[in-house]
């Protein structure tokens, strides 16, 4: 077995010094009733590289990969190209192969990592802190309605129709067992977001209010009325950024008083993997830091005075506090953090710039061609890269069909909103750098035929 | 006379002064490098753009033009792979050597299930595109789910949960579930051995639970008649790690799961040490509710400096019914079906709810999958006996230098447990692991679990040879000897690492989290 170093005679050897006549002695105190007298139930023996890869390969065959075909789906996970030097990085064994940084000496290249990702992400988000990675987007957004609670010692969170509604339920699953009330409702097909409403609701019972930014229409509102309506009534402003590379072109929720803001960073140096791993982003106002989940990364200095960055602040984690942790959050999201650090670094704030405003003019461009379609209205007002579609019939079978026809079109809201009639026919398209003029044609075209 | 297996000369002559600072602050190989805020510029970009093909059109974005700098600052290609690359080399990793990172599991990772992971037809699908464009992602979920079921005995596996930790709420969610179904709500207790991972106590008490300690005997194992004393209505589960943190495995979990079942609670096992049993002992054969299971532990996904990890949750009878969304299923035709919210009320109808956005770390699935395919049914057992093997060798080699509060109660699991006991008045666990570094190994994880006093936890893996074995060995022995002769260059180690001791206290008092220019902070002064 090629992973498997010790040879027979190494293992008797070994036996002989432990004083253990078999392997079995070392087992000796698994009781009987406990010891599986067979291999497990129809699991084959050892395979090579080779057997395993074509295994795999079959899999991976049945799928229709994003860069097959013209490709419009984003609603949470969005296609982006990064750079191969990304991936080479990554892969690197020291990064690769290396566990939490708890032995500050030897880690210092993860560390210094986290240090400075947390400073993107922080300007990116325009917090003052961020840490040092969630799991994803949506476990980022239920961690931030708990912290809002331990800060406000309130337990009612309004979230936005614009939510994603898997953060949504994300965070309705998380309440059913912290008692948190969670208010929540389903978007309506208006050409701007809920923000009037959400003021409304405020009152003084409310920790927080959640609000996605763009929203899962891709509908975009200023947050600066909101965070002062929060702010009237002590509770916080907690803002989502789903598709990070659009703070490359919109101003920040940081800039418009959010409170907590947290996202999902796939978007930047991580590709869809189906979902998952994922980076979930978190920032927020440098007097909430002591309530912070996750792992921090600090500054210090090491016994010569040279500078270097050790985990910090540990005293809120469950390894010291155990039951009085503020998260159980063990284990992150670390080398998708490295990813979507590089990936930034690369990018730059010239690039960063550059790469929204070319996916956002790849996105008025579709959008205007769209809505050309016969049976197609745009919906959004304002938007990034991704934009509703209300169509002419109920857009989950339209989608279906556009897959038979090799576009994979967008999400329907069907498939977010099972139960919400008034959401069928909508559509969400999402349009990146990757996305060319004749993909946004033929999927027109295509659409066009399916409509009819 | 001994041959010298390293190729250096044993006593290579030196002249000049070594300490001597030099110009760069670098140490030949051993190279600094400075933040990227304070070698990069915002004008600079590593990456090239497409002339973009769309008109310039107006823009859709409102108000909400952003107008205000943000501070990223970006880098060349090459300026940027020689950051990443000289950051790396302050690294330790598995790939440089043993790793003995008790309770962590760190074995290699073979390269294949990073080259499958990356196939397009799983790295470049969407979480939300058509099903039947995805079977073969579902059948990777569903086959690794299959696998997982049959190595653990258990009933369903509930795949969604990113990392241990999330698994373990995932767990302890299900069991909340299922006791309210039963309309038990009023169970609050969960019982926890002291020497468990802090991750159980603060998972429990998220889901809203009552933390109580569960006594161990003096052999480092659940007292089972104090265990049974403390049970009653009130017990909601208990959490028991097994095999158990102090590396040796709950003779009696079988009688613990019946009198935790006998009273109405259930029995949550945590799955972080299942490498030294998987394939010799199924969980599910002792009574075991519901259990994660560490993909980025016994099946190899790589740890990555800090996560991702992933943590499916095996689940007994009693709890699978109420397991997170979403979730696969196969139809007798071979056709794999996703049970989401939509079609869960109709076959699923008491599902706790999602956990999380999507569908679960699929990027850890398959390379976990290819993992147990690679093994197989008869190489997976031989991990565990490796593994158990080279932690006894361990135990046994070096039981005469060092304390094994547990060692003569008979042959540990897969990591091997000792004690400050012994050591020089004034030395510490911390000055040992330190000077390992110097000897060139990431140290075992110290001062964990809390029941054993100056804990050193060490966990070798099946993937080191004897000769690897031998070497650390030789090297603890050594460092274990000036600790017990209180040798004080032991408490300034390391001395060859890329830093010194770092000073923790000065991070938290005064936390700097992020880099600010010192010329704007000094300009604002």
């Amino acid at each position: 077995m090629r992973y498997l170093p010790l040879t027979p005679d190494d293992r008797r050897a070994m036996l002989a010094t432990i004083g253990a006549a078999s392997i079995d002695d070392l087992f000796v105190d698994v009781p009987e009733h406990a010891r599986l007298s067979g291999p497990i139930d129809g699991l084959p023996n050892h395979a090579s590289e080779l057997a395993v890869e074509r295994h795999m390969a079959a899999l991976a065959r049945q799928n229709v990969a994003a860069g097959d075909v013209p490709f419009f789906l984003g609603a949470g996970a969005y296609r982006h190209h990064v750079p191969a030097s990304v991936d080479h990085l990554i892969q690197r064994g020291e990064f690769l192969t290396a566990y939490t940084p708890y032995q500050p000496e030897i880690a210092q290249g993860t560390l210094q990592m986290l240090f400075e990702f947390q400073t993107q992400v922080a300007r990116l988000l325009g917090t003052d802190v961020a840490n040092a990675s969630m799991y994803d987007g949506s476990t980022a957004c239920w961690e931030a309605i708990v912290m809002a609670r331990r800060i406000t010692r309130r337990g009612k969170a309004i979230l936005s129709s614009g939510l994603h509604p898997h953060y949504v339920s994300v965070a309705r699953t998380m309440a059913t067992f912290t008692g948190d009330a969670i208010e929540a409702t389903a978007p309506c097909l208006d050409a701007g977001p809920d923000t009037a409403s959400l003021i409304d609701r405020i009152d003084d019972d409310t920790s927080c209010v959640v609000v996605q930014y763009p929203d899962i229409l891709g509908r975009i509102g200023d947050l600066s009325d909101l965070a002062a309506a929060c702010h009237a009534k002590k509770a916080l402003l907690i803002a989502v950024v789903t598709e990070p590379v659009a703070l490359g072109a919109l101003k920040s929720p940081g800039e418009m008083d959010a409170d907590i803001v947290v996202g999902e960073g796939q978007s930047i140096g991580v590709g869809l993997q189906f979902g998952g791993p994922y980076v979930g982003l978190f920032g927020c106002k440098q007097k909430y830091v002591r309530q912070m989940p996750g792992r921090l990364c600090g500054e210090t200095v090491d016994a010569d005075g040279k500078r270097g960055f050790v985990l910090t602040l540990s005293t809120r984690e469950q390894h010291i506090r155990r039951e009085k942790a503020t998260s159980n959050i063990c284990t992150n999201s670390g080398l998708c953090a490295l990813a979507f650090s590089i990936h930034m670094t690369l990018l730059g704030e010239a690039g960063l710039r550059d790469l929204a405003a070319i996916n956002h003019a790849g996105a008025v461009a579709a959008a205007e061609r769209l809505a050309r379609v016969p049976g197609v209205t745009l919906v959004n007002d304002a938007f990034f890269n991704e934009f509703t579609l209300e169509l002419s019939k109920e857009a989950r079978p339209v989608v279906r069909a556009l897959a038979d026809r090799g576009v994979l079109a967008g999400v329907s809201l069907g498939r977010l909103y099972p139960n919400e009639e008034s959401l069928a026919n909508g559509l969400v398209v999402a349009v990146t750098e990757t996305t060319t003029a004749e993909d946004v044609e033929t999927f027109a075209t295509e659409l066009e035929e399916v409509l009819a | 006379m001994s041959i010298n297996q390293s190729g250096w000369r044993p006593e290579a002559p030196q002249t000049g002064n070594a300490d001597a600072p030099t110009f760069t602050g670098n140490r030949a190989l051993m190279l600094e490098e400075p933040l990227i805020f304070e070698i990069g510029s915002t004008e600079t970009t590593g990456v090239d753009f497409d002339d973009s093909g769309a008109p310039a059109q107006g823009h859709k974005l409102g108000n909400l033009v952003r107008t205000a700098p943000i501070g990223l600052p970006g880098l060349s290609e090459p300026e940027a792979v020689r950051h990443y690359t000289r950051l790396s080399r302050q690294n330790y990793a598995i790939d440089l050597g043993l790793f003995p990172l008790g309770s962590c599991t760190m074995k290699h990772n073979p390269r294949l299930n990073e080259k499958v992971a990356r196939l397009p037809g799983f790295a470049d699908i969407h979480p939300l595109a058509p099903v039947d464009t995805v079977q073969g992602a579902l059948g990777v979920i569903n086959e690794l789910a299959f696998w997982l079921i049959g190595l653990t005995g258990m009933y369903g596996v509930a795949m969604s949960p990113k990392a241990g930790a999330h698994g373990e709420l995932c767990g302890i969610l299900c069991i909340k579930a299922a006791l309210e179904k039963r309309g038990e709500g009023h169970r609050k207790v969960v019982l926890v051995p002291e020497s468990a991972h802090g991750t159980n106590p603060a998972t429990a008490a998220f889901a809203g639970f009552t933390v109580e300690d569960i006594p161990a005997t003096a052999e480092g194992r659940v007292d089972l008649a104090a265990l049974k004393a403390r049970l009653g209505q009130d017990v909601a589960a208990v959490m028991i790690t097994n095999p158990n943190t102090c590396g040796l495995f709950e003779r009696d979990m079988k009688a613990i799961s019946d009198a935790v079942h006998a009273v109405g609670g259930y029995v949550y096992c945590d799955g972080a040490n299942f490498n030294a049993i998987v394939g010799r002992v199924r969980p599910g054969d002792l009574g075991v509710d519901a259990m994660h299971i560490n993909l980025h532990k016994t099946f190899s996904t790589p740890h990555g400096g800090g996560g991702p990890g992933s943590g499916p949750v095996v689940l007994s009878e009693a709890l699978a019914p109420f397991g997170p969304l979403p979730f696969t299923a196969r139809y007798e035709d071979g056709h794999i079906r996703l049970i989401e919210e939509e079609t869960a009320g109709e076959d699923h109808p008491d599902s706790f709810g999602r956990m999380t956005a999507f569908h679960g770390q699929m990027g850890m699935f398959t390379r976990a999958l290819a993992y147990i395919l690679s093994h197989g049914a008869d190489g997976l057992k031989q991990v565990a006996e490796d593994a158990v093997l080279n932690a006894n060798y361990m135990l046994r080699s070096l039981d005469d230098v060092l304390d094994a509060p547990f060692g003569p109660s008979g042959p540990c699991m897969h990591e091997a447990l000792f004690s400050d006991e012994g050591f020089a008045e004034g030395f510490t666990t911390l000055d040992v692991a330190k000077a390992l570094i110097d000897e060139g190994y990431h140290p075992m994880t110290m001062y964990f679990p809390l029941v054993v006093h100056g804990a050193m936890l060490v966990e070798p893996t099946e993937t080191e040879s004897k000769a690897a074995l031998d070497q650390f060995i030789g090297a603890l022995r050594s460092v274990a000897a000036r600790a017990k002769t209180g040798d004080e260059s032991l408490k300034t180690a390391p001395h060859f690492a890329p830093r010194r001791r770092l000073d923790e206290t000065l991070a938290a008092r005064k936390p700097v989290l992020v880099w600010s220019d010192p010329a704007l902070a000094q300009a604002a002064e």
